[in-house]
């Protein structure tokens, strides 16, 4: 496996007029797929068209697949699909026109267009619809084809902004699928950016999370659901608010899900025996208690968190 | 590749190298116009002047009496004033929607992040509108040059007019130029094709209106450079070695269509961007 990075930023700054849409941002993309997380505003989209050059950095240094993107944009671009997040399509074309136009546009002759159209729309699932117009494709066939458009000229990297936007939940599947297949089976590399942690923990392996043009913290998705303590999922009857706060000026990380269910984190030299003492002292009933797997969902709430901090 | 064969496959084939995006932009569009019968007719409309001129010349090269039929420069100077029409028409229905329509749909996005930079998708975009427009001017002007060469059977008027061929090029690379870059920066402003073309007809026929109420009421010629039509004649009749009517200076009217193309370049340099970004 290539242990160069596909992508690197150092000290990354994007500015729309006084506004820092990223702020100093220096992160590493892995070769495979990696998550890129945060919540709307974050700054993902910005960095994605940094990343082709699209917006150029008030400071710092990126670079893609080896090449700098200040200094070798068009290089870049001819090595990068991109899927943008909103639709986008080239009027009064079909399927198969509009995909070999683009294969066109990065540099394909003709006919090799052509016949790699057909193959990457079969390849997502769109070879039966691909003699129609796309204005008349239905929103998840238009998901599929701004894949196939970033697929047609065989990229070395893959740029996927929010792939799964307006899906029902069979048609994410099927996207989040292809995805997973593009970076595990055909050795392409992908930055997949989503505000939803389950398409993430689904098809990457690496994370970076960003928050308010910030990277609130990167890595493998394994070692940074990794921790020196135990994760416990626990209902309480009484005053929730009160006892999680409580929990806090223990020193412990607690997040509620909103649902009634606290997840804490409690050290390994302190047992759940130190919950039933706090619940005890701030008056409150335990009426769930449960040992959990620290998720994705943790490692971001974790992340904003020390970010708010 | 076998028909069982449907999954992904690595591209080993052919990538040119970078700098011709702005011809595959400017094929697709015209093969885009091209598949649509109306505007076929309106090419073909717009070429019932040569056929005219081109009998006109005939009767003027073959019958001795039909002699105030034989061809001066001005007969092309004409004929390229008479096209303006079938220009004004072409350029709005090829034109308007050369930009809007890709802003509609989001598709810059889509041209801007492949290996092509924002000149070439402009020259690619300018192109398709050129193509067809420099096929209703320079074209037909050059190929009545030709009949009447062989009309005539000799090179005679040619070679007593050298710098008729040049004047029809030049006159015609203007006219083409500042249809298209002007279609192509207003196409650029609106997300609406519509809208773009409305623009384009209202500055075409308004502003050659207030230039006649302006001129009328003020008795000054120079108000003629209100209308970049206009001013297109009072350049075209330098070209050709007439003497403007308007009495415009002429380095005044050059002026101003110099001030119209950069106006076109400012606009297009402002609107054609991947990222929309709003103060």
């Amino acid at each position: 496996m290539n242990t160069q990075p596909a992508v690197s930023l150092e000290g990354v700054t994007v500015k729309y007029g006084a506004h820092e849409a990223l702020r100093d941002v220096s992160a590493e993309f892995p070769s495979g797929a990696t998550g890129l997380l945060g919540p709307n505003g974050a700054g993902k989209s910005t960095l994605i068209k940094a990343l082709l050059g699209l917006l150029p950095p008030a400071s710092g240094r990126m670079r893609v697949l080896g090449y700098d993107v200040r200094e070798s944009p068009l290089a870049v671009r001819a090595r990068v699909g991109y899927m943008p997040e909103g639709d986008a399509h080239i009027p009064g074309m079909t399927a198969v026109s509009f995909v070999s136009y683009c294969g066109e546009l990065a540099g394909l002759p003709r006919a090799n267009a052509m016949q790699r159209a057909h193959e990457v729309l079969f390849y997502v699932g769109l070879g039966e619809a691909r003699y129609r117009n796309v204005e008349t494709y239905s929103t998840g066939m238009k998901q599929r084809i701004k894949l196939a458009q970033a697929l047609v000229h065989d990229p070395d990297l893959l740029l996927l902004d929010e792939p799964t936007n307006g899906l029902d939940p069979n048609g994410r599947d099927e996207i989040l699928a292809l995805v997973r297949d593009i970076a595990a089976t055909k050795a392409i590399s992908l930055i997949l950016s989503s505000h939803l942690l389950p398409d993430v923990e689904h098809a990457c392996s690496h994370v970076v999370v960003l928050h308010k043009g910030a990277v609130a913290t990167q890595g493998p998705i394994t070692a940074l659901k990794g921790t020196s303590g135990r994760l416990f999922e626990l209902r309480v009857k009484g005053d929730e608010a009160g006892f999680a706060d409580a929990v806090r000026a223990e020193g412990l990380e607690c997040h509620a899900d909103g649902g009634g269910v606290l997840r804490i984190f409690v050290p390994e030299e302190r047992g759940s025996r130190l919950l039933f003492q706090l619940a005890l002292r701030h008056g409150v009933q335990v009426r769930h208690l449960r040992a959990s797997v620290p998720s994705l969902e943790d490692v971001f709430a974790r992340a904003l968190g020390e970010e708010e901090r | 590749m076998p028909i069982h064969d449907q999954g992904y496959r690595h591209y080993t084939g052919e990538r040119t190298l970078h700098g011709r995006g702005w011809w595959v932009i400017a094929r697709a569009g015209m093969l885009e116009r091209l598949r649509e019968r109306r505007f076929l007719g309106l090419l073909l409309l717009a070429w019932s002047l040569f056929v005219v001129r081109a009998v006109q010349l005939y009767f003027g090269e073959t019958i001795a009496r039909a002699v105030f039929f034989a061809p001066s420069e001005r007969t092309f100077q004409l004929f390229l004033d008479q096209q303006r029409l079938f220009v004004f028409f072409i350029t709005i229905y090829a034109g308007a929607g050369l930009i809007a329509s890709d802003r509609q749909s989001h598709a810059l996005q889509i041209y801007l992040s492949r290996p092509i930079t924002r000149n070439d998708y402009i020259a690619g975009k300018l192109m398709t509108l050129a193509i067809f427009l420099v096929g209703v001017t320079w074209v037909p002007a050059m190929l009545l040059l030709v009949l009447q060469v062989l009309f005539s059977g000799s090179l005679a008027f040619v070679a007593d007019h050298p710098r008729l061929v040049p004047a029809i090029t030049a006159a015609s690379a203007l006219q083409v130029a500042l249809a298209a870059v002007t279609m192509v920066a207003l196409s650029s402003v609106s997300a609406s094709r519509r809208f773009a073309a409305i623009l384009y007809a209202a500055i075409a026929i308004f502003a050659g209106a207030i230039a006649a109420v302006l001129r009328a009421s003020t008795g000054n010629a120079g108000w003629v450079l209100v209308s970049p039509a206009n001013t297109l004649l009072v350049v075209n009749d330098a070209i050709f070695g007439g003497s403007s009517e308007s009495a415009v200076p002429l380095a005044v009217a050059v002026g101003v269509l110099a001030a119209i193309f950069a106006a076109c370049i400012v606009i297009l340099e402002r609107r054609v961007r991947a990222v929309d970004v709003v103060a």
